[in-house]
Order: structure tokens, then C-alpha cells, then sequence
């Protein structure tokens, strides 16, 4: 049996900028973490990675990181991808900015 | 300072042109990433967290004031303004675009410089001690034999694809500031029985994770031996060392797999069959690169005002004792500007402050800076008598804390803010220990301490040869530090062995002041310092304070 799958996000950093999006459930990619795809089972994963994965002219580094569903949409549950929506915690830069 | 000559110049602007093509095959299509990861990497591109980042190489960290107004430009013009000196005497950007690098390589090859072999397999940016042709204490400037490193080991055909990355430190000193102990080839210039300089050789030290001290493969090697002793041993690594486990194949492992008699059997081995290879030419390249090391025309003048500002201004006075170093020459002193103001990232620096601090070399300073592996900026070269003036524009740019081999001169790698490969942050804990022990104002009651905090298991901070280690680690999702107690990064390096559990992010400051308050209290007097008290009462009164709750359930 294997392990219960746990809610993610298809998540790469783009080629041009080198910084963090995610791919949406219309197949594009977002800056936002919350605009992203909520992905709750395997065979739906296995399909988003590939369709990012082939995307080798936008995105680097396509992986799939574990989130939480919240009212403002997908959020991250882990520390370091936390860091990946806001940016460094020493100066007010990368996405953060904007928030 | 080195200058290139044409075939320098000709060979960066051949590999700048190379790597622009690879960045437009790459953007239109044609280059897959897997294609260009080796390429940019092989050129200092990294990407990271957030962005891209370049990491430049400045080797055996020497600078003048040409190439330090660059690094501002090139900061201003494609980062953020500012620049984060490392504990590899490199400058790394952390927000450049992929489409602009080419151009920033171009700018860097305007003032003789590069990224190349700043990344990958390959033997990296020669590092020395940031005080080489200054010290008092040093034998010969050991930056002539790091330029003919750097010349050997740029692109050379056989090392291109080692097992692993390798790093080479030299000092010219016998007191090790450039923690050669820590090295895959760590050079410490010794003179033998006759009073002629040459090389004690260590090999396979490193930190990572697997800590190893470097052992003594040579007690003496005459300098004009050197190149071919290098690239024995490197040529020996290449074919011994492991290529089928990443955490195996660095030559410390190799060393400590085969045994160091093994190694040198190779080693000599390999070293009688090149020997005659190195025809001499090396020497004689050697000769010319040492002309363009010539010591300054250093000036005779007063120190007069000098004490006078000393005994005038209190603010002075403490910045001056703390801040400079011996220096060989008569009225002469080696200036640390610490770009570790409390509170701030170590190691970074702004563009305006990298002016200030080229224009006070140019006007004061012979023309010379360093950066240290403490990630600290060094004006080797000042007469005493500029002293007051320096002073005064090092205030005006905010950059006169007068903290260096203080509590808050702490070594932090960029950690979880910036980088892939972190597992928690080191720059707020680095950040928050500096501003807990200037609120205390304890530091200079302190005395000489070194916390070196790394965020993963590679040691970028140097956390195993810090008197405190900090390790940020990820234990379940969380954020954890652990500490260890007793490192040294000298000629008497030791690795620093773990106090115990770790601690929350919430936890690992007042666990830090807790040990510092234990160690007022240990020690036997102001004169004995923490690794010193440390090495006398051992780790058992250390633990005691950190862990008093360990302490009260057992009572």
C-alpha cells in the first residue's frame, strides 16, 4: 500500500529571473503562491510534472512541494518554502516587495 | 598587485564570449538546462532560493581600488546595490538576471577579474591570509606562488573534472590566518635548517561533513618545487579519489581511506616522474609574477598626531586597538574595516561603502585591499599618520565598528535567506547575537571570540572551527541549532566538538549568552580567553550552563 498522497504545488523557479512560481490549474505559471493549482492525488501530480517538466525553456527545477489549502489559497507548510513566496529574511527584497 | 598580460586578457574575453553564446543557445531553446547547468556553473552561475546568483572570484583576496569601484558598479548597475563578501575571498551577487550576466562577466574582465571556477569540480579561488605583504610576523608574501596557482590551475586540462571541488590556501605566516589546516592543499611557509623559505604541505583537511584537520604530507618543500609537488598531489586525487558517493570524494576521505603513508608514496611517486616537465619555466614566471608583488614605497613621517587623536578621542582610541594589526613596516599599521556593524549580514557591503573604501585605498592605502575569510575588508598598507583622517570617513559611511575578533565579528554563511542547499537561516541568528551583546555592551569585556555560524552540514560558516559553532539544522520542519564548543581555525586547528541537543530559533541566543556569562564567571581573569578557558576546564562546566535544566533533573 502505498502512502497517502499529501496536498502540493508544482513549483520551479523561472529561467529569465531565476525566482520561485508555481503552475496553476490553467496550466500557466504564477509569482503567487496562493493563484497556484492545489493538487490532492498522485495521478494528477504525475501529470502536472510532466507538463512543467517539458516546459525546459521557462523553468528550472521543477519539483512538487507539499502545501496547505487556506481561504487565500494554497500555502506553504514548510519553512523554506515560506522563504520561496516572500524572499530573505535580512533585507526588504524579492517578493515580499510586493506583498 | 598582478597584471594580466595579453594572454590573460585574450583567454577571459575568449571564455566571456563563449558563455554569452551559451546563455542565448540557452534562452532560445537550444541549450536544455541540463545542457547549461555544467556551463554556467563552470563560469560562477549559480540558482539559488530567489534569483540567480554569480559568484566572483577575488583571488587570494587582493583587490585595488579599479576592481573594488567595479564591484559597485556591477552592483548597482545589475544587483541590488550591494555585494556579500564569503569566507572563500569571493563577492557573490544574489539577484542578477540570466540575460545580464554576460554583461557583468564583460564589466569584471574591464578590471581583471572573472567568475571562472568559482563552481564545479575543479580547483577553486586560491585563498590566503588577507594580511600577506603587511604582517610583521611573515616570512615571505605568499601572494606570488597563489598568482602562479591561480595561472596553473585556470582551465588546466586535467583538472576539469576532479571528483569533487578542491581548495587551496596558502599564508606566508607561521600564525595561520588563512585556516590552511581546513584545506584539500593547505600551504604554511616555514624555513628549513638553513633559513631558506619554503612550504610545509598539508593535505586533505576540510570541513563539511565530515571535519578532518589536514595532515602533514611534506615538513619542508623548496619553493621551486612547488608546482610540480601540487600537481602531484592533485593528479594522485584524480585517479584515487571516489566518484561513486558525492560525500566520499573529497581528498580528505581519500587520505583517510588509503592512509597518509599511501598517499605520499603516490605522491612522491608521481612527483619524480613530472618533475622534469616543469623545465623551469614555472620559475621563471614565478620571478616576473613576484616583481608585480613588490612591496609598496612605504613613507617616513611622524606618528605624532596619531597618538594625539588616540589620547583625544575615546572612540578612536577603541577602534584603533581593536581594528589594527602589526604591520612589517616602520610607522605602519594593517587596518580591519569591519562590515559587520551589529545587527547587519556579515560580509556585506554596500556600493557606496565599496567607494569609500576604494577611495581611502587610493588616497591612504598604497593602492591595496584585501578581503579576509572573516569576511572583512582589510586596507593592508596605512601609515599611522592617515590614521585620524581614515577614521573620519570610515564613520562617515557608518563603517568604523570597532568589533574585529570580537562576539559580533561572526563568520555566517548566507543560509536559508539565499541558498539552495540550507537547511535553516544563519544570517538573523548572526544578526541577533550581535545586537543581544551590544545591548549588554559586554563585547570588549568579552574579549577575543570567534562564532562561526553555518546553515547546513556543508560548513560554509566554518562552524566546526569556530570557539562557538553554530549548525542551523531542520529537525521536522523546524528550524534548529546546534553547538559546538572548542573549534580553532589556526595552526592549532581543532575541530569543535557538540555540546548537546540543539536549540529553537527562539532558544539559540539566550543559549549563546548563557554560555558567555558561563565563561565570565570560569574564567580566571580578563586575560584568559574563552578557547582558552575552554581548553582548560574542558566541556563539562560549558554544558553545565547551557543545559541547566539537564543540570536540575539530575540533582
Amino acid at each position: 500500500m502505498s502512502r497517502p498522497f499529501k496536498p502540493a504545488v508544482v513549483t520551479a523557479n523561472a529561467l529569465l529571473e531565476g525566482d520561485a512560481i508555481w503552475l496553476t490549474s490553467q496550466d500557466t505559471w504564477t509569482r503567487d503562491m496562493a493563484e497556484a493549482e492545489l493538487i490532492t492525488d498522485q495521478t494528477r501530480a504525475d501529470a502536472q510534472l510532466a507538463l512543467a517538466a517539458a516546459q525546459v525553456n521557462d523553468v528550472v527545477g521543477v519539483y512538487l512541494a507539499e502545501a496547505a489549502a487556506s481561504d487565500a489559497g494554497p500555502t506553504p507548510t514548510h519553512f523554506r518554502e515560506t522563504f520561496r513566496t516572500r524572499g530573505p529574511s535580512n533585507y526588504e527584497h524579492g517578493k515580499q516587495v510586493n506583498l | 598587485m598582478y597584471k594580466y598580460n595579453d594572454f590573460d586578457a585574450a583567454f577571459i574575453a575568449k571564455r566571456n564570449a563563449q558563455f554569452r553564446a551559451q546563455v542565448e543557445r540557452r534562452v532560445d531553446g537550444s541549450l536544455t538546462e541540463d545542457e547549461f547547468k555544467p556551463l554556467r556553473l563552470m563560469n560562477g552561475l549559480y540558482l539559488q532560493l530567489h534569483a540567480y546568483m554569480l559568484r566572483v572570484a577575488i583571488p587570494y583576496g587582493t583587490l585595488d581600488s579599479a576592481k573594488m569601484r567595479q564591484l559597485a558598479m556591477i552592483a548597482d548597475r545589475w544587483d541590488k546595490g550591494y555585494g556579500h563578501f564569503t569566507t572563500r575571498q569571493n563577492i557573490q551577487y544574489n539577484w542578477p538576471e540570466l540575460r545580464d550576466v554576460p554583461d557583468m562577466l564583460d564589466a569584471l574582465g574591464e578590471v581583471e577579474m572573472h567568475a571562472i571556477q568559482t563552481s564545479g569540480n575543479t580547483i577553486r579561488n586560491v585563498t590566503a591570509d588577507h594580511f600577506a605583504g603587511a604582517a610583521a610576523d611573515e616570512i615571505e608574501d605568499p601572494r606570488p606562488v597563489a598568482e602562479l596557482l591561480r595561472q596553473w590551475s585556470t582551465d588546466h586540462p586535467e583538472f576539469q573534472f576532479l571528483p569533487r571541488k578542491f581548495k587551496i590556501a596558502i599564508t606566508g605566516s607561521p600564525n595561520d590566518r588563512a585556516v590552511t589546516k581546513a584545506h584539500d592543499i593547505g600551504l604554511r611557509m616555514v624555513r628549513n635548517d638553513a633559513g631558506e623559505p619554503g612550504f610545509e604541505v598539508i593535505v586533505g583537511g576540510g570541513l563539511g561533513r565530515t571535519p578532518m584537520v589536514g595532515k602533514v604530507l611534506r615538513d619542508f618543500l623548496p619553493k621551486a618545487d612547488l608546482l610540480a609537488y601540487c600537481e602531484a598531489i592533485v593528479s594522485v586525487y584524480n585517479l584515487l579519489g571516489r566518484r561513486d558517493n558525492k560525500y566520499k570524494a573529497r581528498i580528505k576521505i581519500t587520505v583517510h581511506e588509503n592512509g597518509l603513508e599511501k598517499i605520499r608514496e603516490l605522491v612522491d611517486a608521481r612527483f619524480e616522474q613530472i618533475r622534469p616537465v616543469f623545465t623551469g619555466y614555472d620559475q621563471e614566471l614565478l620571478a616576473q609574477i613576484e616583481q608585480s608583488f613588490a612591496a609598496p614605497d612605504f613613507k617616513v613621517a611622524s606618528t605624532d598626531g596619531y597618538e594625539a587623536t588616540r589620547l583625544a578621542n575615546p572612540a578612536f582610541r577603541s577602534w584603533s586597538d581593536t581594528n589594527l594589526t602589526a604591520h612589517k613596516a616602520d610607522g605602519y599599521a594593517i587596518v580591519s574595516i569591519s562590515i559587520k556593524k551589529h545587527g547587519a549580514t556579515p560580509g556585506d557591503a554596500t556600493s557606496e561603502q565599496m567607494r569609500v573604501m576604494a577611495d581611502l585605498a587610493a588616497q591612504y592605502g598604497h593602492d591595496e585591499l584585501r578581503i579576509s575569510h572573516e569576511q572583512n575588508v582589510i586596507l593592508p598598507h596605512v601609515h599611522k599618520s592617515d590614521l585620524p583622517a581614515i577614521y573620519a570617513a570610515l564613520r562617515a559611511a557608518d563603517l568604523v565598528t570597532a568589533n574585529i575578533g570580537l562576539i559580533s565579528d561572526i563568520i555566517a554563511c548566507p543560509g536559508m535567506d539565499y541558498c539552495a542547499l540550507a537547511t535553516a537561516r544563519s544570517i538573523p541568528v548572526a544578526q541577533e547575537i550581535a545586537t543581544r551583546f551590544d545591548e549588554l555592551k559586554l563585547e570588549h569585556d568579552i574579549g577575543q571570540l570567534k562564532i562561526k555560524i553555518s546553515g547546513c552540514i556543508n560548513a560554509c560558516g566554518h562552524h566546526h572551527v569556530g570557539h562557538i559553532g553554530i549548525l542551523g539544522l531542520d529537525r521536522a520542519g523546524v528550524e534548529n541549532y546546534q553547538i559546538t564548543l572548542g573549534g580553532d581555525h589556526t595552526e592549532t586547528a581543532a575541530v569543535g566538538e557538540r555540546a548537546g541537543p540543539g536549540f529553537s530559533a527562539d532558544e539559540i541566543v539566550p543559549a549563546i549568552e548563557r554560555l558567555v556569562s558561563g565563561y565570565l564567571e570560569l574564567r580566571t581573569d580578563e586575560t584568559e580567553t574563552f578557547i582558552e578557558a575552554y581548553r582548560r576546564l574542558g566541556m563539562a562546566p560549558f554544558k553545565a550552563v547551557l543545559y541547566p535544566e539537564a543540570k536540575a533533573d539530575a540533582a
